[in-house]
């Protein structure tokens, strides 16, 4: 069951972020002013993907609330941080996203620091 | 056009990773930060003082919610929502992971102070990496994809 969970989290993350990425830089920049923040729910009623992200976020939310029901911090943050790698190179190679030596070895500490703050 | 954004967005084209857009970036991942700090915090407060364990029963979670702290936990964690959204608009995802991670660091700091937790050498060395992590991360271009010409949402 534990796994079960685990897998429906990162799957849905996973889904969620590339989404809402794709989505986001499509629709243009946007701001966190209050006309800003009206703006970009605007945009979101009208992006059925966006939409789509946003209902994948609310599972993997429910999911992580589920796990850490019954499994330790320790094991559901660090479980949970498989979907950063997942989605790094997923943006790289379905968002076209340009990942140099620099930004991997950032991406790669941060990583292992998750992993200890959650172990 | 009405919107002051997509005005100065136009103005820039061409030359994306001009000072003012990169600025703009870190005010909004420096609110996400806040935002997300700030809700997960009253959340945490707010649900123990909810004498109920949750379950899958929904109306024990809208019970909940009439906890004021949880209730503001949770305007603060959809507004997050938001504006993770807009930095996602701003910059890469592969940038925006990394770079929110700093987050594990404002928890493990609110933590420490507000709750006294005891922090670990281990959990510390976790923190450290973050930071430098998300600061390596963070100097790197914010934008790579080719951004096509913002739609007019009207």
């Amino acid at each position: 069951m534990k796994w079960i969970l685990v897998i429906v989290m990162v799957l849905a993350t996973v889904l969620s972020d590339l989404l809402q990425s794709h989505e986001m830089k499509r629709a243009g920049e946007q701001s966190v002013s209050a006309r800003g923040l009206a703006r970009l729910l605007h945009t979101i009623a009208q992006r059925r993907l966006l939409i789509l992200g946003v209902a994948c976020n609310a599972v993997s939310f429910f999911a992580f609330m589920a796990l850490v029901q019954t499994e330790p911090l320790s094991f559901a943050v660090p479980a949970s941080s498989a979907s950063f790698v997942l989605e790094t190179v997923l943006a790289k190679f379905v968002l076209h996203e340009r990942i140099g030596a620099r930004r991997a070895a950032g991406a790669l500490a941060v990583l292992a620091g998750v992993v200890l703050v959650g172990g | 056009m009405t919107n002051p954004d997509a005005r100065i967005s136009g103005v820039l084209e061409g030359q994306p990773h001009s000072a003012g857009p990169a600025l703009k970036t870190y005010l909004v991942l420096l609110f996400f930060l806040a935002l997300k700090a700030a809700g997960n915090s009253w959340m945490a407060w707010g649900m123990k003082q909810v004498p109920e364990r949750m379950s899958m029963n929904p109306a024990l979670y809208l019970r909940a919610m009439l906890n004021p702290f949880v209730a503001m936990g949770i305007a603060a964690l959809i507004l997050a929502l938001l504006t993770r959204m807009a930095l996602l608009s701003l910059a890469d995802l592969s940038f925006v992971l990394p770079v929110t991670a700093v987050g594990y660091v404002i928890a493990v700091f609110l933590g420490k102070v507000f709750l006294h937790e005891t922090v670990t050498r281990q959990r510390w060395l976790g923190t450290l990496l973050i930071f430098a992590g998300a600061i390596l991360v963070g100097s790197t271009s914010r934008n790579t994809t080719s951004t096509p010409p913002a739609e007019d949402p009207r």
